[in-house]
């Protein structure tokens, strides 16, 4: 049996310590919001928060995530309405959409660290993440306005 | 007939004899009894004399394995590190950050997890996984042997090591790292046991750099 802290809540699963963390989350606890992508760490699309930091869960065994706070897509905003996910409807990044959930986390994570990222602070923290219909323009542009809505907030 | 000059002399010797013969009993007879130097007798034997030939020697196979991928690759010229054993820049283009940990959504343990993930091309892993810091980077890509040799030992480009912290530097759970190695990717020239060994003889004997030609 593994305890997690997943978005804020207590959860024991009963399954191989050694699973992938992303397994976890789809297959036992229904948050299919976290994609599947390489399975190597090489595209982002898994990208949940552990302790604050971009893991990719395809290659996190959940071993590693016991004692740490998890959050997936579906706990990074109680109504979807965090300022990433609001600059991202706005400018309409998505296209096919599949990467992202993992892209708007690894979002956060830049816009924590820094609250007023260059394009090319933009382009150093999101270059882990492949988008196949080639968004990155868009994604660029969202995490500027991303971080306008975070300065009017404050 | 003997004369009186020749008795003497046979006098003395025997006399002399004598002697002799006492004091070989009395240091048998001590050696018998087990009698002992005290430690305050015993003569300090003077340390080890720097050997610089066995020193630039040993040094020539540190470098082998220094610049073998294993090692080299996280120790770049510049602020992404190295992959492969043609050592490639990584892919997905990851900066040191000032701790060597990475930056942003870009950490190195994001990817790179306690333990070796299994199959090609998956990320190797160790708990402490990094590049050096900003501040001190101890560069080996490009270096020759004897800028290597000298930077190891400069304090000011070393993490300000004393030889005995680079003699128990060789034990790092990141410098063995290096013969754990993902799958499909070389292991370095030496075993780590033999590459210690030399690392220790060229540290332990003055620690000298190799010629600028060699």
């Amino acid at each position: 049996m593994v305890s997690l802290n997943v978005n804020n809540k207590l959860i024991e699963v009963d399954v191989d310590p050694n699973t992938p963390l992303l397994w976890v989350l789809r297959d036992h606890l229904d948050l299919v919001g976290t994609k599947y992508g390489c399975g190597v760490a090489q595209c982002g699309a898994c990208v949940v928060h552990l302790d604050g930091e971009a893991a990719r869960s395809c290659v996190t065994k959940v071993k590693r995530a016991e004692g740490k706070k998890i959050v997936t897509i579906e706990g990074l905003a109680e109504n979807n309405d965090h300022p990433i996910q609001q600059a991202w409807m706005e400018v309409d990044v998505p296209q096919c959409g599949y990467c992202h959930s993992g892209q708007i986390m690894s979002a956060a994570v830049l816009l924590r660290e820094n609250p007023n990222p260059s394009d090319e602070d933009i382009d150093i923290s999101m270059s882990g993440n492949i988008c196949r219909c080639g968004t990155y323009s868009r994604i660029r542009k969202a995490i500027h306005l991303a971080a306008e809505i975070n300065k009017s907030n404050s | 007939m003997k004369n009186r000059k020749q008795l003497l002399h046979l006098h003395k010797n025997r006399k002399f004899a004598g002697v002799l013969f006492i004091l070989t009993i009395v240091a048998v007879s001590m050696g018998m009894t087990g009698k002992q130097f005290s430690k305050a007798e015993y003569v300090k034997i003077p340390q080890q004399e720097n050997d610089s030939l066995a020193s630039v020697q040993a040094f020539k196979k540190v470098y082998e394995v220094l610049m073998h991928p294993r090692c080299m690759n996280c120790h770049p010229a510049g602020d992404i590190p190295l992959q492969g054993d043609d050592s490639h820049v990584h892919s997905m283009k990851p900066r040191r950050g000032k701790d060597g940990k990475g930056l942003y959504a870009m950490k190195c343990a994001n990817c790179h997890q306690n333990t070796n993930t299994p199959g090609k091309h998956a990320p190797p892993g160790n708990p402490e996984w990094h590049l050096p810091p900003a501040d001190m980077k101890m560069v080996f890509q490009g270096r020759s042997a004897s800028e290597l040799a000298k930077q190891l030992v400069d304090k000011s480009k070393n993490g300000n090591k004393s030889i005995e912290d680079l003699i128990e530097h060789a034990e790092d759970t990141l410098v063995k790292a290096g013969w754990n190695p993902a799958e499909g990717l070389s292991l370095p020239p030496y075993s780590h046991e033999e590459w210690k060994e030399a690392w220790l003889t060229w540290l332990e004997n003055g620690a000298y750099a190799p010629a600028d030609s060699e």
